[in-house]
């Protein structure tokens, strides 16, 4: 990568993004990547006058990570899309769909990690359980060498 | 009082594409909206472990149909640079005339459509009868008419001649006396002002701050496009971004009418500079990527960015997309409140929704 990649911890991930605020920076995206069993990478791309900065965030899965939708309104869609497709929670969400910006209740995995979590238990527990739903082929395309393991309920 | 909730899509009569906004109303006007995705999502960015960093070029082709080229032209930019691969001129050249075609034919299908969007077919069928030469073009120089397919890690696979590159030139001077010719209705027509002056207003602190892309960026009086990176051959072609100021759906319609003739101008230019030589560089020798990038390109919507990350195998670790309308949907959220009811249809497609491009 060209550009800087600044590492930052999750205590201290909202502060620096209200930093890069008042510096003028605007959000441009968060990029998820799986890295293993119990890690995810976060980048978040800021950008001023077309020049691109980074802060990277490395996460453990099942452990909450805090929004920066407050500060950065913009963060919302995507954070809640990383919610959906690898399974971390995001704390103090804009608006949260809890998972279901994308998937529906039937997504009992988190689909773009090779080592797939089980998506939280949701309403539909009990007469038409998420695990029911998988078994019976609605649940997303698995690649078949991945694993699972349980993880704690989105806030 | 009383509040209403209305659903606005994901099947309206307005949208090309399926999404769906849970639009809370008191009387006629809006108060809130939510918007509720899913209908087309499609998990290419997961084909990236399933298919090699060559084959992926066809897969970000189709995420959206409108802008495929420069889908492919991101990706294959993000991948030369991990790699150290340097494109030839001729081929940098040739990306942004294909790049800007299809830009062209983004612009004229979307204001087509948002003609149609407050009535005005004839309008609608006007923009879209020009539109049609610009995928001859397409079509004759690269031999299909909307995914082009002409893009390849190293360059492109099409190399037209010279007399091709005269007939293009001759089309575009039949593409602009007509696009011209619509200048007047399309800008300055009674009704069509009725219907966006002053419509989904985004200040221009608004644009910057919640992420807008493209005209919807630009039409809020922010100087702002990808192109003035330089990437591909623009850094040698003088370009200047269109700006409106006033933030409203007249504004991103003009940015998006000027553009287009901007556009023309750039081909032109494209085409009367094109060095000769190779249009592809070869890969043999070359290892598998090993690294990450992120690089960005300017799609007819707006910034488009990619992020790609190889870890010295056949397919690569990552491959995410960032597209335009998925940063312009948390300014759409923000336009539509105080607008009525009538006017959502108008202001949603003002950000020139691509919802295939959104989801992926």
């Amino acid at each position: 990568m060209r550009e800087a990649i600044i590492p930052v911890q999750a205590d201290a991930l909202v502060g620096e993004a209200a930093k890069l605020k008042v510096q003028g920076y605007r959000l441009v995206t968060l990029s998820c990547t799986e890295l293993d069993e119990t890690s995810i990478d976060i980048l978040y791309h800021f950008d001023k006058d077309l020049a691109l900065k980074h802060l990277r965030l490395t996460a453990r899965k099942g452990e909450p990570v805090p929004s920066i939708s407050p500060v950065y309104f913009a963060a919302l869609l995507v954070e809640n899309e990383i919610q959906d497709f690898f399974g971390l929670a995001f704390e103090g969400l804009a608006v949260d769909f809890k998972g279901m910006l994308y998937l529906e209740e039937e997504a009992i995995k988190t689909p773009y990690c090779r080592f797939s979590l089980r998506r939280p238990a949701t309403a539909a527990d009990g007469e038409n359980s998420a695990e029911d739903a998988g078994a019976q082929g609605a649940a997303p395309a698995d690649d078949g060498a991945s694993q699972s393991t349980d993880i704690p309920a989105a806030k | 009082m009383r509040k209403t909730v209305i659903p606005f899509g994901p099947q309206h009569p307005v949208l090309p594409e399926p999404i769906h906004l849970k639009l809370t109303i008191e009387d006629e006007r809006i108060t809130e909206a939510v918007p509720a995705l899913g209908y087309v999502h499609r998990g290419l960015e997961r084909l990236a472990d399933v298919r090699d960093y060559h084959q992926m070029i066809q897969v970000v082709e189709r995420v959206c149909g409108i802008c495929s080229m420069i889908h492919a032209a991101c990706y294959c930019q993000g991948v030369e640079e991990i790699m150290g691969v340097e494109v030839p001129p001729r081929a940098n050249y040739l990306r942004v005339m294909w790049s800007e075609l299809h830009r062209i034919q983004s612009h004229l299908l979307w204001m087509g459509l948002f003609a149609d969007s407050f009535g005005f077919e004839s309008v609608f069928m006007q923009f879209w009868r020009i539109r049609e030469r610009i995928m001859d073009i397409s079509e004759a120089t690269t031999g299909n008419r909307v995914i082009v397919s002409v893009n390849v890690i190293g360059g492109v696979r099409r190399n037209p001649d010279a007399e091709q590159l005269r007939w293009v030139l001759n089309q575009l001077d039949w593409v602009e006396e007509e696009f011209r010719r619509l200048e007047a209705t399309m800008l300055e027509d009674y009704t069509v002002k009725k219907r966006t002056v002053g419509k989904g207003v985004l200040s221009k602190a608004q644009a910057y701050e919640l992420g807008a892309a493209g005209p919807t960026l630009r039409g809020s009086g922010v100087a702002q496009d990808a192109r003035q990176i330089g990437y591909a051959a623009y850094g040698e072609l003088y370009f200047e971004p269109v700006v409106e100021t006033d933030g409203d759906c007249y504004a991103r319609s003009k940015v998006r009418f000027r553009e287009t003739l901007a556009s023309i101008d750039l081909i032109r230019r494209a085409i009367n500079r094109l060095p000769d030589g190779e249009v592809r560089t070869k890969l043999k020798g070359k290892d598998n990527p090993v690294g990450e990038t992120v690089t960005r390109v300017e799609q007819p919507r707006g910034e488009l960015l990619y992020y790609l990350k190889g870890k010295g195998e056949k397919t690569l670790d990552r491959v995410r997309i960032r597209t335009p309308t998925f940063a312009n949907l948390p300014p759409l959220l923000v336009m539509l409140p105080g607008m009525y009811l009538s006017d959502v249809p108008v202001v949603t497609l003002s950000i020139d929704p691509c919802i295939s491009c959104t989801e992926r």
